[in-house]
């Protein structure tokens, strides 16, 4: 590389998930090369075996915290890294692996792993900002790839990323996406899930199932409501809310108001 | 280099590879003393968390045990439920699927060949440095992974964890005119397949001999992907409901993977290279052509060469993704309807790094009571280990850098998935 043109440097990282978000900027099949001439991708492991040292001007966190060596880790990246974006439900939420926090890990170990002795893993899933300071979150199990070009484009001008924080509700009424709730009478966790999938699952008469976790404010206790009018039983309306995003606060505190009792 | 000296190679986080893992080799007395290849992705449980969930969630949460490969646990555990509840799903829906799994194929083998395991023969740390020196093979790679990810979107609603699919079948069916449409750009991807064939058939492949216990799905009709019985190149036949009588899983201390190995303790490869022996009498015409071009018999034991197979499975993919999409008729209904029974239900199907298998117990409301899931890099891991040693014991003779770069390649050649297989990568090599 040529030392009189220095990109900014991109680290991207991970904890506990499954390798999708991180996926999702090699899935830039027309922007990836475009991507590699504006920074430097100078560790990203799932892609490269280079390995530049820090600092980073941006650190990309894929993955949520269950281990205590997790725990130190991050935080080494965070002094390394100028500005630190976590993507994805697993980094923002905890993710789906978040459903131990609802239960007992030492069950969780002995039904998987006949020697549970050998596993170091934590009592519950954390997501990253519950552990060191976060400049923004992307939402998403997985992410969308459209979001990650405009955070990084976002990045390399300086300014704030377009992001919205609406339900996804909004994004069928742009849509022209007739309501699967009203018309049909599927629960649709639409209405307190953020936007960003792109209307994936109505227009395919499936109900959101809230892989992008809580919208700004989200009226989970009315949703809860009209899920029970449609139905649903306690424990059916508390596995709705308790999914790739369980630990988020709002839907956390939903899922545990519908435990059965 | 004496004879007396110890060497220590490590690798503390292996790149290039869907995970978090290690390897680590110790020579003394020019022989490998201790050998670990390490995974220590933490584990996420998903076994215990599946439990008390509805039958019909398990699809789309297994999903999320691996972003690389999201088709093969949608379809492993619907399969399972459908066994469980007395459900067959053919005709069109039958279609569908294996449309949208020859999409996962294309997408996880073009990324693997080109952009993880291509590196390794030209010295490269990255996809990125082959476009310096190479852009129309980066570009072209790049290109029919992107088909590969729009065929999943076409049918699956997205490309990672996709949206569509259901136990049953489908939420909606894709409209026939959609389906067609695929049909024009998967005639360019298949030449584009054929391309990236040719050109890494140029590569150097050390030699190898793998003499390897094959262990792959295998249909009467077709190349096996996601539907069959399980079968061995020594004469295993049996149905996938009798997968946990030939296989098992046992923990060891340096893996947060379970290790899967035969009842008689044996190591066995799934993957390519073992579908291919199994199958190779099933490959469609193009992908039979260009194995015989570039090289390759009837069986491949030569693991540097999976890159081969993978290209001739992505030929494959493309021929029967044209020949589905041609004959695409919409169903009558986008899913058969489930009801849930009380019982176990067994699922297996071909995630591109090998067989994925399901198993689970439902209740008769549908909440699941058990589940166990055998991804295939843990059931790999073994003969990894395997092929590491010979690897070593092979190339003493190799500077410690050069040893372990091909330690590393040796590890890549079986395209491990250690997201998956935590429900496992470390390289570092010792000399004495």
């Amino acid at each position: 590389m040529s030392p009189a043109r220095s990109r900014p440097k991109l680290a991207v990282w991970k904890f506990a998930s499954c390798d999708g978000c991180q996926l999702s900027l090699l899935d830039c099949e027309d922007e990836l090369l475009a991507i590699a001439e504006r920074l430097e991708i100078a560790c990203f492991l799932e892609a490269t075996s280079t390995r530049v040292r820090g600092p980073y001007a941006l650190s990309l966190v894929e993955g949520s915290i269950t281990t205590s060596h997790d725990a130190e880790r991050i935080h080494k990246i965070r002094r390394q890294s100028q500005r630190l974006i976590t993507i994805g439900a697993c980094a923002t939420a905890g993710g789906i692996q978040a459903l131990r926090n609802f239960a007992s890990v030492e069950d969780y170990a002995r039904s998987v792993y006949p020697r549970p002795e050998l596993l170091q893993t934590l009592a519950q899933s954390t997501p990253i900002h519950e552990h060191v300071r976060v400049d923004f979150e992307l939402r998403g199990c997985p992410i969308s790839k459209h979001q990650l070009i405009e955070v990084i484009g976002a990045f390399l001008t300086g300014r704030r990323p377009n992001i919205p924080r609406y339900s996804e509700c909004i994004e069928c009424k742009r849509k022209g996406t007739v309501c699967v709730m009203v018309a049909h009478g599927v629960p649709c966790l639409g209405p307190v899930t953020q936007a960003g999938c792109g209307n994936l699952c109505p227009p395919l008469g499936r109900g959101c199932y809230g892989c992008f976790g809580p919208m700004e404010a989200p009226n989970t206790a009315s949703l809860a409501a009209w899920f029970a009018r449609l139905g649903m039983s306690e424990a059916a309306v508390r596995d709705a809310f308790r999914s790739y995003n369980a630990a988020a606060a709002p839907f956390r505190k939903e899922s545990e108001a519908h435990e059965p009792r | 280099m004496s004879r007396d000296e110890v060497r220590t190679i490590r690798v503390d986080a292996l790149a290039r590879v869907e995970g978090e893992g290690a390897l680590s080799v110790r020579i003394a007395g020019g022989k490998v003393t201790d050998l670990a290849f390490r995974i220590y992705e933490p584990p996420r449980f998903f076994e215990a968390l599946l439990r008390g969930r509805m039958f019909t969630e398990a699809p789309d949460i297994t999903s999320r045990i691996c972003g690389i490969c999201p088709i093969a646990y949608i379809l492993s555990a619907s399969q399972a439920m459908e066994a469980a509840c007395g459900v067959r799903v053919d005709g069109p829906l039958r279609d569908l699927r294996r449309l949208i799994y020859c999409g996962e194929w294309i997408e996880s083998h073009v990324l693997h060949a080109a952009m993880l395991h291509a590196p390794d023969f030209l010295g490269l740390p990255d996809a990125i440095a082959i476009a310096k020196g190479r852009p129309e093979l980066v570009t072209t790679a790049l290109a029919l992974k992107k088909l590969g990810n729009t065929l999943i979107e076409t049918v699956g609603g997205r490309a990672i964890h996709p949206v569509n699919l259901r136990v049953g079948g489908f939420y909606q069916a894709p409209a026939k005119a959609k389906i067609r449409a695929l049909i024009e750009p998967l005639r360019q991807g298949l030449e584009q397949a054929v391309t990236l064939a040719r050109a890494f058939a140029g590569f150097d492949f050390p030699a190898f001999d793998g003499r390897y216990t094959f262990v792959s799905l295998r249909h009467d009709d077709e190349y096996a992907i996601h539907e069959g019985r399980v079968v061995s190149g020594r004469g295993l036949d049996v149905p996938v409901e009798a997968f946990l009588d030939h296989f098992r899983e046992e923990q060891v201390a340096h893996s947060t993977a379970l290790w899967a190995t035969a009842v008689d303790g044996s190591a066995y490869l799934l993957g390519p290279l073992a579908r291919y022996a199994n199958n190779h009498d099933k490959l469609t015409p193009t992908a039979r052509e260009v194995a015989a071009e570039i090289g390759l018999g009837p069986i491949c034991d030569n693991p540097y060469q999976s890159i081969l197979v993978r290209m001739v499975e992505v030929v494959l993919a493309c021929e029967e993704a044209i020949r589905l999409a041609e004959t695409y008729e919409e169903p009558d209904a986008p899913a058969v309807a489930v009801q849930p029974v009380a019982g176990v239900g067994h699922g297996a199907t071909e995630a591109p790094r090998g067989l994925c298998y399901h198993r689970y117990r439902i209740d008769g409301d549908g909440r699941i009571q058990e589940a166990t899931i055998i991804p295939p890099t843990s059931q790999n891991q073994r003969q990894i280990e395997a092929d590491l040693r010979a690897a070593v014991e092979g190339n003493l003779h190799l500077e410690n850098e050069a040893l372990r770069a091909r330690c590393e390649q040796t590890i890549r050649n079986h395209d491990p998935c250690i997201s998956c297989a935590t429900h496992a990568l470390k390289v570092t090599i010792a000399r004495e």
